[in-house]
């Protein structure tokens, strides 16, 4: 298949009617279609409940993180943008957890890889996109930061497509 | 800086600098060029503006964190990257995700690959002068990041195929999404060319403009639709077929002229064949079966068994701490990308990081014959071939 190159003719060297015939089809696009562009500030773009957004720690139910700081979320980030620290709570139907969890989500590529790694459903991402600031402490999200997301999300639901929807865990 | 021809003395020439922040260079391209009043005398195209070393962090990263690395060469079709990538290592391997799978990376990669044409002859168009067509083909575009969005939960950086098949299954209503996507997008790529075809602006601009002969082409290392333009048909799904596009009918769309006209019309035509094989694949994929090997030395056990056995959990720790580990070797797999042939070149140790990675952008061989092509035009050409040639300045950098 080879493509074809047009002979112009003497109307379609005239230019004008051309240009008109182009507008009528611009025209009959403004009139036929509806819009296609979303008024972005007043109307937030609509995204799926997958959408890899901003992370968020999921608690237990009694408001504790469900970490257990095997730390394979940091193995798996290709960007090293989670640090922790690791300590025993003292509780002892719990063995380890994170004394500080912290992530950098200006270094963070939002890959979705620690919820992937994680074993028992702590970390995920959030449909939530919206939190750009002035301050760069802004965009370090603490352990405490990152519980207070599952505000972005409705209780007892899970986004992400690696993680299931029963746990497993023993609370 | 060679000058070649002497009219005018060396002083008397205007040199300028076109980019790297120019918001015609899609991308950071510099270009020196040595002006002879409006025409080009001599050019110097200065690359790595956008280097970030990413064969040498491939060495640093585990063969499924690379494809973070894959998303962002050529950020307009990032699928056929990650495909590209998933495909070498697997190939590496020697394992064989389920028919499935394959047939979904197919449709992945013709959706990418309609979408880097929608950009780059949008953006094209738009270059000479055609605001209308940029406009309609970004909003096929657009339908196509949603359907990925659905897909993967990204619109651009997916990180989507894993090696050894998908992470996750589709979408319930992904075949509705595609379907309604090529109802829409055949009316509107036939719209498109009816606003170009007969043009005369659209003439003037690219008929004879960067043209670059069959022979200098071959030998400048070009691939794909650029290649495809002077009359070469060439095209690594046909001449060596890999994921399912041996079981699918399409025709391999050529020029002749191999200026920026044919490659408009060239890829426009790919796109409407790459829309006939996603129809074709849609057909023939299975609705059921796995979407990855059974293999969980390759992929993440589902979590609930994760949860449920010993040794599930056992095979999760493993993968995710050491990662995927390829037998000692090395392998070349090559892909049509959007522009061109995309090969992976891998050496591994036996461990599960690459011990060596090249990457053969098409960008990279096709900008080497910018000078040759830009010389003697004028420099509001300038843009228009840099547009035509489809330079991802991500790609040709890495």
């Amino acid at each position: 298949m080879i493509t074809q190159r047009p002979r112009l003719s003497l109307w379609q060297n005239l230019y004008l009617p051309e240009i008109l015939r182009g507008m009528w089809i611009t025209i009959r696009h403004m009139i036929r279609f509806k819009q296609v562009t979303c008024e972005y500030p007043e109307k937030p773009h609509a995204v799926p409940a997958n959408f890899r957004g901003l992370h968020r720690l999921i608690q237990r139910p009694g408001g504790k993180e469900r970490c257990v700081a095997c730390e394979l979320c940091l193995t798996a980030c290709p960007a090293n943008c989670i640090s922790m620290v690791a300590a025993d709570p003292g509780d002892p139907s719990v063995e380890k957890y994170p004394l500080r969890y912290e992530i950098d989500t200006l270094r963070c590529i939002y890959c979705g890889f620690c919820e992937e790694a994680c074993p028992c459903d702590a970390i995920e991402l959030t449909p939530h996109y919206e939190f750009a600031s002035h301050r760069r402490e802004d965009f370090m999200y603490t352990k405490d930061r990152l519980l207070d997301n599952n505000r972005f999300v409705p209780e007892g639901e899970r986004v992400s497509k690696v993680q299931t929807n029963e746990t497993y865990l023993r609370v | 800086m060679q000058i070649t021809d002497d009219t005018l003395e060396d002083s008397q020439l205007m040199t300028i600098n076109f980019g790297p922040t120019h918001p015609a260079t899609h991308g950071t391209l510099h270009l020196i060029a040595r002006l002879d009043g409006e025409r080009i005398r001599d050019a110097e195209p200065i690359i790595g503006y956008l280097h970030r070393g990413k064969e040498k962090m491939g060495e640093h990263l585990k063969y499924n964190q690379y494809l973070t690395m894959t998303d962002r060469m050529n950020y307009l079709s990032p699928a056929l990257n990650n495909v590209g990538w998933c495909l070498a290592v697997e190939k590496l391997m020697g394992i064989t995700p389920p028919p499935r799978a394959r047939w979904v990376e197919t449709i992945a990669c013709e959706m990418a690959r309609i979408m880097d044409h929608m950009v780059c002859n949008g953006i094209n168009a738009f270059d000479v002068g055609a605001g209308t067509v940029f406009f309609y083909m970004f909003q096929q575009r657009e339908v196509l990041t949603d359907i990925f969005e659905k897909m993967t939960g990204a619109r651009l950086t997916i990180t989507w195929p894993r090696v050894g098949g998908l992470p996750y299954d589709l979408p319930a209503d992904f075949k509705d999404d595609v379907r309604k996507f090529l109802k829409g997008f055949y009316p509107i790529v036939d719209e498109c060319e009816k606003l170009l075809k007969n043009n005369r602006i659209f003439l003037d601009r690219t008929v004879g403009v960067g043209a670059i002969s069959k022979e200098r082409a071959i030998s400048y290392g070009y691939t794909g639709p650029c290649l495809r333009a002077c009359g070469v048909s060439y095209d690594l799904r046909k001449r060596e077929p890999y994921l399912c596009y041996d079981q699918v009918d399409f025709d391999v769309p050529t020029g002749e002229h191999g200026d920026c006209y044919d490659r408009f019309f060239v890829r426009m035509e790919e796109a409407r064949q790459s829309a006939r094989i996603i129809e074709q694949c849609l057909e023939k994929m299975p609705d059921e079966g796995p979407v990855a090997v059974d293999d969980y030395r390759v992929i993440l056990p589902p979590k609930e068994k994760v949860y449920k056995e010993m040794e599930a959990m056992i095979f999760h720790f493993k993968l995710v701490i050491d990662g995927v580990k390829p037998p000692p070797g090395e392998v070349y797999q090559g892909l049509e990308a959007g522009n061109g042939e995309l090969g992976f070149y891998i050496v591994s140790d036996g461990s599960g990081k690459p011990y060596r990675v090249k990457v053969r952008s098409p960008c990279y061989y096709i900008y080497s014959s910018y000078t040759e092509i830009i010389r003697g035009l004028m420099i509001s050409d300038v843009v228009a071939v840099l547009g035509s040639l489809n330079i991802i300045a991500g790609e040709l950098d890495r």
